[in-house]
């Protein structure tokens, strides 16, 4: 038995008891190529009809998409034009979030392509249409925060997850930033895409530079990819990202950040190692501005920046203020370029970020968070998704989540926007509690949640002016007087969720 | 205490939204236009609104004060009789040139007052923006007893001049003193003309403390990011407040002692001293450096 033909029996015998086949020599010649471009024809990479029949979509599934290339995303067009070109119906579509780049869509709700939507927001024509009735279905709104949760939980099973990436190589490490000479469309962090490729069935990754392997380090590894598709254009870079700072200089964008900056300084968190988020409006960039001031005059450092990620956070962070930035989604060049290169400088996922039910995620350890509003109302609930006119204009984006699990939420909004009053009776619908809201600064004094009478005793001693809620709604109504109500029907076109996955509001259809 | 006038600032008279949020900038004075920032073809509807913006919104302390055009065009009347119905606080005449015209704009506030019952309500202001109007700027100062302040109008002031405004004001020399001399001669306030380059802070700064080391009350601006400069510069040092902290609280021991002589640290303190500590303090409050119950 001491040659393997001695032992073809005791192999073939094994192999039987073992429910297995015996091994056979190859008589094919090995492959000798090159392996830089061995890896070209034998990676993932297949084209966009290929990945979408491999993938075994079947009518009725779910498809899902990140939205981090913004205002000039193409690959949900590109994608969903497709899979119409394919003959497919009755898809439900999880985006992390949608706008006014995808009017598109509502050609393929009308011809029955898509008949589900879930979002954390909508914007322009497609918003518009949608809040006068466009689908049958609700379209079902969440935070960042719920979206990750809802897709760890299998709440949300995707089937199909098609994401977009800046770079990413044929075995699929993919990317939101590039270090190839081809770079085209940079976003910086993947973050709300990262839920999507740890938990869909099949991943394809669509990508307009496809690198070498390996493309290292990356935000989506290969053991999660299925496919890897190559097009020309994933997204518009004048609007995926802006380019340099710009600060305001609207003066009432300076008064408001004037305001909020008092209110982080003196509320009682401002002490070193806090923590901090910040919105990418005017105002809360403008507040930044003074916050760092401070923090350089009193010698206080901040132990981490969360959420949106912009060039004033790096800015920061470089000169020491800030010691690590964790970034779900990088709002401009400068961030995603300090992504690329910042070792302390941290890419997570949406679940990372701001899940409920992630004790670890970053949202629970925040000390404070500026956030906007389109309404906040006398009880403190916020809306920041559905316009004064009823119709759907904005994103949940991770405004409940941080309301929820930081110690201080602020939030900044004007009391009038032109003949709009931003501080009402009731908000028109209800996506953070109030529970959750501690501060609402105006440009005509600061409103402070009779939940936290300490904190209102802080700012007071500070010699804030801090008026009743009910004084700035009155304010606003002696200004403008009282609106009408809306036109609401009686159809439910959406519905907003709560991030621990309860229902907390429906929005209603509007009727003109 | 007399009332703090560091700040008046020009919002154009036709437009609601400034008009509506100016106060929240917190200026000392707004001055709603209907002269230069209001075409003759809005004249009419510029009135309209500043009368119902003066009835109507609430601005609180801020004082209000109204710049009608002249009352030698179709519409200086008309401005008067519609800005002191709605109640305001100063007329602001431009261009001002004699004693003659103050005292003719009296006669049409009384006129509207009479009607009213409310005679002697109203104050005016007049803006000084010729060599003329330099020449009699006492006059004008005294003119009236309603005469709250004047003010420097370097544009038109300039053009009269034949000379054109440079960065570092050299041509405006003889009128910033003549104003601030000719105001304190008649015990009223005085107001710096306008800066318009919003993106050279540092020059608008520097202006500002040199107006400030004249002795102006205070400076017309253009812009609410204006403001913060302003009172940042005429806001008292930590040694200033100390110091009249001190006299302040000298001038509470006489008067509980009833004692007509003021000392501090053994020395008798004068009338002028007693009068610049209490500005000390009333400008460190409105900076927010101390407070009213830190007093």
């Amino acid at each position: 038995m001491s040659t393997l033909k001695d032992r073809a029996a005791a192999i073939s015998a094994q192999a039987g008891k073992m429910g297995k086949t015996v091994y056979q020599e190859t008589q094919e010649a090995k492959n000798g190529m090159f392996r830089r471009d061995y890896q070209k024809e034998n990676g993932k990479v297949v084209t966009l009809e290929e990945a979408i029949r491999r993938s075994g979509l079947k009518d009725g599934m779910t498809i899902s998409f990140h939205h981090h290339f913004r205002g000039g995303d193409k690959v949900v067009n590109m994608v969903v034009a497709k899979l119409a070109e394919m003959g497919f119906k009755n898809l439900h579509l999880a985006a992390s979030s949608l706008s006014d780049v995808h009017a598109p869509l509502i050609e393929h709700i009308k011809s029955g392509v898509i008949t589900k939507i879930t979002t954390s927001g909508l914007r322009g024509e497609l918003a518009n249409e949608i809040s006068h009735g466009l689908m049958d279905e609700p379209v079902e709104f969440r935070s960042h925060g719920g979206r990750g949760s809802a897709i760890a939980t299998g709440e949300i099973h995707i089937d199909v997850a098609f994401l977009g990436a800046s770079s990413c190589d044929p075995a699929g490490n993919a990317s939101g930033y590039s270090r190839s000479e081809n770079a085209k469309s940079i976003c910086g962090s993947l973050g709300y895409a990262l839920p999507d490729a740890q938990y869909a069935d099949k991943v394809v990754i669509i990508t307009d530079d496809l690198v070498a392997y390996p493309n290292t380090p990356n935000a989506i590894s290969e053991r999660n990819v299925d496919y890897v598709v190559v097009v020309d254009s994933v997204g518009d870079s004048s609007k995926i990202s802006s380019g340099a700072i710009r600060d305001s200089k609207n003066p009432r964008d300076i008064l408001l950040a004037q305001n909020a900056a008092k209110v982080i300084i003196n509320g009682g968190y401002f002490k070193e190692g806090f923590s901090i988020q910040t919105g990418t409006g005017g105002a809360s960039l403008a507040a930044v501005k003074y916050i760092r001031e401070s923090m350089i005059e009193r010698g206080i450092h901040a132990s981490y920046a969360l959420g949106g990620i912009t060039a004033h956070m790096v800015k920061m962070h470089e000169e020491g203020l800030i010691g690590r930035l964790i970034d779900v989604q990088s709002f401009d060049k400068v961030a995603a370029e300090s992504l690329k290169n910042d070792a302390f400088h941290k890419e997570v996922s949406a679940n990372e970020y701001a899940s409920a039910d992630e004790p670890g995620s970053a949202t629970h350890f925040l000390d404070m968070v500026i956030l906007s509003a389109l309404e906040v109302d006398v009880n403190f609930n916020v809306n920041v998704l559905v316009g004064s006119d009823g119709i759907i204009r904005g994103a949940i984006g991770g405004h409940p989540d941080t309301a929820a699990d930081s110690a201080l939420s602020i939030i900044v909004c004007p009391l009038l926007r032109g003949r709009i009053p931003c501080v009402v009776d009731e908000v028109t619908t209800l996506i953070t509690p109030g529970s959750t809201v501690d501060v609402v600064v105006t440009e005509y004094g600061i409103a402070v949640n009779p939940r936290r009478p300490e904190l209102a005793e802080r700012l007071r001693a500070a010699g804030l002016r801090i008026v009743d809620i009910h004084d700035l709604r009155d304010r606003a109504r002696k200004a403008i007087g009282t609106p009408e109500p809306l036109p609401f029907g009686d159809k439910v076109v959406g519905v907003v969720m709560n991030r621990e996955g309860s229902v907390q509001d429906v929005i209603m259809n509007i009727v003109d | 205490m007399e009332r703090l006038r560091r700040t008046m600032m020009f919002v154009p008279g036709n437009n609601p939204g400034m008009m509506q949020d100016a106060f929240i900038y917190g200026p000392d004075c707004i001055m709603l236009d209907l002269e230069d920032s209001v075409t003759m073809a809005e004249k009419d509807a510029a009135r309209l609104l500043v009368y119902n913006a003066l009835k109507t919104i609430d601005y609180g302390d801020t004082e209000m004060v109204v710049r009608i055009n002249p009352l030698n065009t179709p519409y200086g009347k008309k401005d008067v009789e519609a800005v002191v119905k709605a109640g305001v606080d100063v007329v602001r005449m431009p261009k001002t040139e004699t004693a003659d015209e103050v005292r003719e704009l009296e006669a049409e506030i009384l006129k509207v007052e009479e009607e009213l019952g409310c005679v002697g309500r109203t104050r005016i202001m007049a803006a000084i923006e010729s060599a003329l109007g330099i020449v009699n700027a006492y006059e004008i100062a005294t003119a009236s007893e309603r005469m709250m302040g004047i003010a420097l109008g370097a544009e038109d002031y300039t053009a009269n001049l034949k000379t054109p405004r440079s960065k570092s004001g050299e041509e405006l020399r003889l009128a910033r003193e003549t104003i601030v001399v000719a105001a304190r001669a008649a015990g009223i306030c005085c107001f710096d003309t306008v800066f318009s380059n919003l993106d050279d802070m540092e020059t608008f700064r520097n202006e500002v403390e040199f107006i400030k080391t004249l002795g102006f009350d205070g400076k017309s601006i253009i812009n609410p990011r204006q403001i913060e400069i302003v009172n940042e510069v005429f806001a008292p040092s930590q040694k200033d407040i100390d110091k009249a902290r001190k006299i302040v609280a000298a001038i509470k021991e006489a008067q509980a002692k009833g004692s007509g002589v003021i000392a501090v640290n053994g020395k008798m303190v004068d009338k002028p001293v007693v009068i610049r500590a209490e500005r000390v303090i009333q400008l460190a409050i409105a900076s927010g450096i101390i407070s009213e119950e830190e007093l």
